[in-house]
């Protein structure tokens, strides 16, 4: 590591993370002004175009990629115009244990004083919850599902290679064209592509002018650097300054000129070397979280992709060494990890509750032909991983079968260090998962995952991931003839009393109508929402670097881009095929339990029945065993959830697809879920993504790996395994090696993605009583690395509680 | 149908890529570091794991002999009552009480290694047999020798040469590799520590080594038992002087202590004559490869 990146990184990781009203005071202020003066779209544009006139712009000591999206480092925004926070909300952020966002008083008052008053009635939110109906409520309330929009706005999405072809200029030009092509006399919609395109159009100028303020910043530091240089020296031109001061000081003068000629050159035009092309992103990047507050960040999708030709090109010519490379990526790395996700409040806080914005840089891959997408800068990647080892950007290896062993071995020395990142990705996989979908080809090659696990195609696709689904909670409430039995309302329909299911067919069937009504109930508004999106939030200026968007004059949020889909993400398939198979097992089969009995004990947490709760325990067959009584109730559910929920059809003409991912909901689902019948006790978090559930395997990874084969993967948008090793599992470079072919045979039989967390539980034991001692430690949530010490209790447990394969 | 004690998944120190290892039940030698203790008899074995008992004592209620009794939060068995029906075991919620020991059938064990075929095929892996003793086991091995091989699944044996030649050789023709134990080169030695004096396992070894078997030889490493200068050099020394011997392979397996707990577990008593052991320690084991190297043979410590 140079020392300008170990003084960039110390910064990073050190500063504590503080809201900033900036943004909010801009743009309260431009809408008290504007409101009703322009059509949304232009008001959404020149509202983005004001911040970036407004906002201030920071450049720090040392940094060679310029730009934050606040004042400073680690300073978020708010987006009033989608949740105003109360004050109440700030003064929580401020002051809670994890996740504290700091702010001052004077801030908090400004806040209340000027922008709370003008957004109060007319923010997203409100206009969500004020049109939902009751049967939803009640359901959201009891934890049967959540709702990903109602702070945040729809993102999800990474970008292809095309930012990297064509500038801004490129983008107004292509605008001008087809404002110039509108059609006013047979096309009903021209008005509304008008506007849009308009819209679009002012956006690629506030990313320029965004761009050029950093320009002059940086001519006005080097100019002031100068000077300070020159004021040192006498009338003789002798310095007076020492010698290595001096030389540090040109250093940085020709540094800041030279940010300052890539902040003109791009993003008007196309990048010609690896620092315009990282710049060129990073403004992108900043635009589209400064606009919007989409979920999961943004992501420049294959980044060894994008940068492997500039890279090649400036070797070959001399103007570029690996190291130089090497410290720019790094540099850009470091800018990723500034930005902590925008702070949630209520639910949404405790469904996501961590810092990590989930950008998800992917390595490797295919390329658009199909071959080996692997170069040099991807090692080269890997290093800088490996070095930083920062909280974000999130990274993940991307295999197919073409994949060299060499770059799965690369990427598995990383894994090893425990860092929870990279994970790991089944390229021909999830090709087969988008084609079957319906996209080409060339345009599955060139997607991959963003966030945690779910997969679209970069640059060309709005795949929005529309909120989680409690699945052990549907069936909770199928036993309980529709009542939640925690809240104790009515939120499923009356499909039966469980002691009066004459087999498990029956009860099966009940599940999976309370399933189907759930599901509809959940989808129904998250359309509404979507449209919520379309009419009052577009996203203008991503929807200037998503391909077809321009073409169609419409917005990412209305069907602009070439792919539309949406997603709902289905967690605790372990807890609830467990649950199944313990009654099924005991109730149905072996009669060791009558299910009157069984019910009682789980309505009373098995109070009093730790026998009953033993043996369902170890004496049932659980999932990830490689066993097939387990395994074929694991293939039924999730077919069914498939079915409850593939081809619904969205608001843009095409539909919905299932995801099996959990993030950190697994842990609030667990909260709001009384026990359940696999002898899980209520509270405790359900089984994540499609993990086995805690402790359910005993039967070594491989038969974890070969259950979850079982699951016909392809017809998801993606899953999700954890898997935690000891360390003395993969001590030698030959272990290593047998990792690598663990991963390779979950990918032969279609896996879609696995990661790893490689820690002891004595390690997180000693962490948990000596924080101090453990900042450093990063371990796998589900989908994202986080610190051990920023996560609560809970999540902690969660963690500790996941089956440790070892070996003595 | 055999006696079987485990099946262990993701097996990597037993041979080559992943694998999967078959632990057959009973074996001639009792070696007092054994660290499968259930391993050892022939018959099967009731062990009780006191950390998950929970004192419900369901198992006391169920037992058709009244051979159990819960003394002291511990669980007791009357060996003269016990039949071994595994009643008890059926009912103890938690597993704390359990039973070393399946019959299955060649069918069965195969069904179990036929689900590790992606893995073994992607990792080069296998299947090993080991124990206890495999070949004590002949029919059996011989079986799923015969069936793994025409899955041309990679077959690995670990032995530790007790057996007639007749039978090593018919199992060594069988496989694609013989992982070899070999405890001491002092045949009082060996017999104070395993039970039997060496003679057999060394001309054993002889044979494989003349007759051109792959094999690879394990030692266990152990402070106060074989870790000495001396025996290590005529180890090495014994070993050199085979035919192959450059394409010999040692692996050191270095001591640890877990058969105590499996001692307890089984209710029987670890290292019974208080015979000191201790881990080697790093330089020793580096020295004890460097003894092997002087004279061209390839060791390494796991």
């Amino acid at each position: 590591m140079t020392e300008r990146i170990s003084k960039l990184r110390k910064i990073s990781v050190e500063i504590e993370p503080t809201l900033s009203i900036e943004r909010a005071l801009i743009e309260t202020q431009f809408y008290k002004e504007n409101l009703d003066k322009y059509p949304v779209p232009i008001l959404r544009a020149l509202n983005f175009l004001e911040i970036c006139k407004k906002k201030t712009i920071y450049i720090g000591e040392d940094e060679l990629i310029v730009g934050e999206r606040g004042p400073k480092p680690k300073a978020v925004p708010t987006f009033p115009e989608l949740t105003c926070h109360s004050a109440e909300d700030l003064n929580i952020l401020n002051k809670r244990e994890l996740q504290r966002y700091t702010i001052s008083q004077e801030d908090i008052k400004r806040y209340e004083e000027e922008v709370i008053p003008f957004w109060s009635g007319r923010t997203q939110r409100e206009r969500i919850f004020s049109h939902v109906p009751q049967e939803w409520r009640d359901a959201y309330e009891s934890g049967l599902f959540t709702e990903f929009m109602e702070q945040r706005a729809p993102g999800h999405t990474a970008l292809d290679g095309k930012i990297y072809k064509f500038g801004m200029l490129d983008f107004k030009r292509q605008i001008r064209e087809h404002l110039d092509s509108l059609d006013f006399l047979n096309d009903p919609e021209a008005t509304d592509k008008q506007e849009q395109l308009r819209a679009m159009d002012i956006s690629c100028d506030a990313v320029i002018l965004f761009a050029e303020r950093h320009a002059l910043l940086a001519e006005k530091m080097a100019a002031d650097l100068q000077k300070e240089l020159e004021s040192k020296y006498d009338a003789t031109g002798n310095s007076k300054a020492d010698e290595s001061i001096r030389r540090a000081s040109d250093r940085r003068i020709q540094e800041l000129r030279k940010i300052a000629e890539v902040c003109r050159w791009i993003p008007a035009n196309a990048p010609r070397n690896l620092h315009e092309a990282l710049q060129m992103y990073w403004f992108v990047h900043l635009g589209t979280i400064t606009e919007l507050n989409g979920w999961d960040a943004m992501n420049p999708g294959h980044l060894d992709q994008h940068l492997a030709p500039f890279y090649e090109k400036e070797i070959a010519e001399g103007t570029l060494t690996r190291d130089e490379a090497k410290e720019l990526i790094s540099c850009f790395w470091i800018k990723v990890n500034n930005h902590p996700a925008p702070p949630k409040v209520g639910i949404t806080a405790r469904e996501s509750g961590t810092y990590n914005d989930f950008t998800n840089i992917n390595i490797g891959g295919v390329k658009p032909d199909g071959t080996d997408g692997s170069s040099e800068i991807s090692y080269i990647i890997l290093e800088v991983i490996d070095e930083l080892h920062i909280l974000q950007p999130g990274s993940s290896i991307h295999i197919s079968s073409r994949t060299p062993d060499r770059f799965l071995l690369a990427g598995c020395e990383v894994i090893r260090k425990g860092y929870g990142y990279p994970s790991v990705f089944n390229a021909d996989a999830y090709i087969q998962e988008m084609v079957r979908q319906g996209k080409s080809l060339q345009d599955a090659r060139e997607g991959g995952c963003s966030g945690c696990i779910e997969v679209g195609a970069f640059g060309k696709e709005a795949y929005l991931l529309t909120g989680y689904l409690n699945v052990p909670k549907i069936l909770e409430v199928t036993l309980n003839n529709g009542v939640d039995p925690v809240g104790g309302k009515q939120v499923g329909l009356k499909t039966g009393e469980a002691a009066d299911f004459k087999n498990f067919d029956e009860l099966y069937d009940a599940f999976i109508k309370q399933l189907n009504y759930i599901t509809d109930l959940k989808i129904r508004v998250s359309n509404y929402i979507d449209r919520m999106f379309a009419k009052y939030a577009p996203a203008t200026f991503l929807s200037v670097v998503i391909e077809d968007c321009i073409k169609k004059g419409k917005d990412y949020y209305n069907g602009g881009p070439r792919y539309n889909t949406n997603y709902i993400q289905c967690t605790g398939l372990g807890t609830v095929t467990d649950s199944l198979a313990a009654i099924k097992w005991h109730v149905f089969e072996k009669q060791t339990v009558t299910m009157d009995k069984l019910m009682k004990a789980v309505a009373n947490n098995f109070s009093g029945e730790e026998i009953l709760r033993q043996r369902i325990i170890n004496k049932t067959p659980f999932f990830g065993n490689d066993n097939d009584y387990a395994d074929s109730i694991a293939v039924r559910v999730y077919e069914d959830l498939y079915r409850a929920i593939e081809g619904k059809p969205n608001t843009k003409g095409e539909s919905f697809h299932l995801n099996m991912l959990s993030t950190t909901c697994h842990v609030y689902f667990g909260k709001v879920t009384g026990a359940t019948p696999n002898g899980r006790l209520a509270g405790l978090s359900i089984s994540d993504g499609t993990s086995p559930s805690q402790g359910a395997d005993t039967h070594g990874p491989t038969a974890v790996i070969k259950s979850l084969g079982k699951l016909d993967q392809i017809k998801s948008g993606g899953t999700l395994l954890n898997l935690r090793f000891l360390p003395s599992l993969v001590k030698s470079n030959s272990d290593l090696v047998k990792l690598a072919s663990l991963i390779r045979s979950y990918f032969s039989m279609n896996g879609h993605h696995i990661q790893f967390n490689i820690v002891d539980t004595e390690t997180l034991r000693d962490a948990q009583k000596n924080p101090g001692e453990y900042r450093d430690l990063l371990v796998r949530m589900a989908g994202y690395s986080d610190y051990f010490n920023d996560m609560n209790r809970d999540l902690q447990e969660e963690i500790i509680s996941r089956t440790e394969n070892g070996q003595l | 149908m055999s006696l079987i004690f485990d099946i262990k998944r993701y097996s990597i120190n037993d041979g080559p890529g992943i694998r999967l290892t078959i632990f057959f039940k009973g074996c001639p030698l009792n070696c007092i570091w054994c660290h499968n203790p259930e391993g050892i008899s022939t018959k099967r074995e009731k062990l009780y794991n006191r950390q998950k008992c929970i004192n419900c004592k369901s198992c006391v209620a169920k037992c058709p002999n009244s051979a159990l009794a819960m003394e002291y939060d511990d669980i007791s068995t009357d060996a003269n009552f016990c039949i071994n029906c595994g009643e008890c075991t059926e009912a103890c919620p938690t597993g704390a009480l359990g039973i070393s020991g399946e019959e299955l059938s060649a069918e069965q064990i195969m069904k179990e290694i036929k689900k590790e075929t992606i893995v073994f095929d992607q990792s080069e892996g296998g299947v090993t047999f080991c124990g206890g003793e495999p070949l004590i086991h002949r029919n059996m091995l011989m079986e799923l020798l015969d069936r793994c091989g025409e899955l041309r699944i990679h077959r690995a044996v670990d032995t530790c040469l007790f057996a007639s030649e007749e039978v090593v050789r018919e199992v060594a023709g069988n496989c694609e590799l013989i992982l070899a134990d070999l405890k001491h080169m002092d045949p009082q030695k060996h017999k104070e520590f395993t039970g039997q004096t060496n003679e057999l396992i060394l001309s054993n070894i002889r044979m494989l080594a003349g007759e051109g078997y792959n094999f690879t030889v394990r030692i266990p490493l152990i402070e106060g038992v074989n870790a000495d200068e001396e025996n290590i050099k005529a180890t090495a020394e014994f070993l050199a002087s085979l035919p192959g011997a450059e394409e010999r392979k040692v692996e050191l397996l270095p001591y640890h202590n877990v058969g105590i707990g499996k001692h307890s577990r089984l209710g029987t008593k670890y290292n019974p004559l208080n015979i000191p052991m201790n881990k080697p320690s790093p330089e020793k084991i580096s020295r004890c490869i460097s003894i092997f190297k002087e004279l061209e043979i390839e060791a390494t410590a796991k």
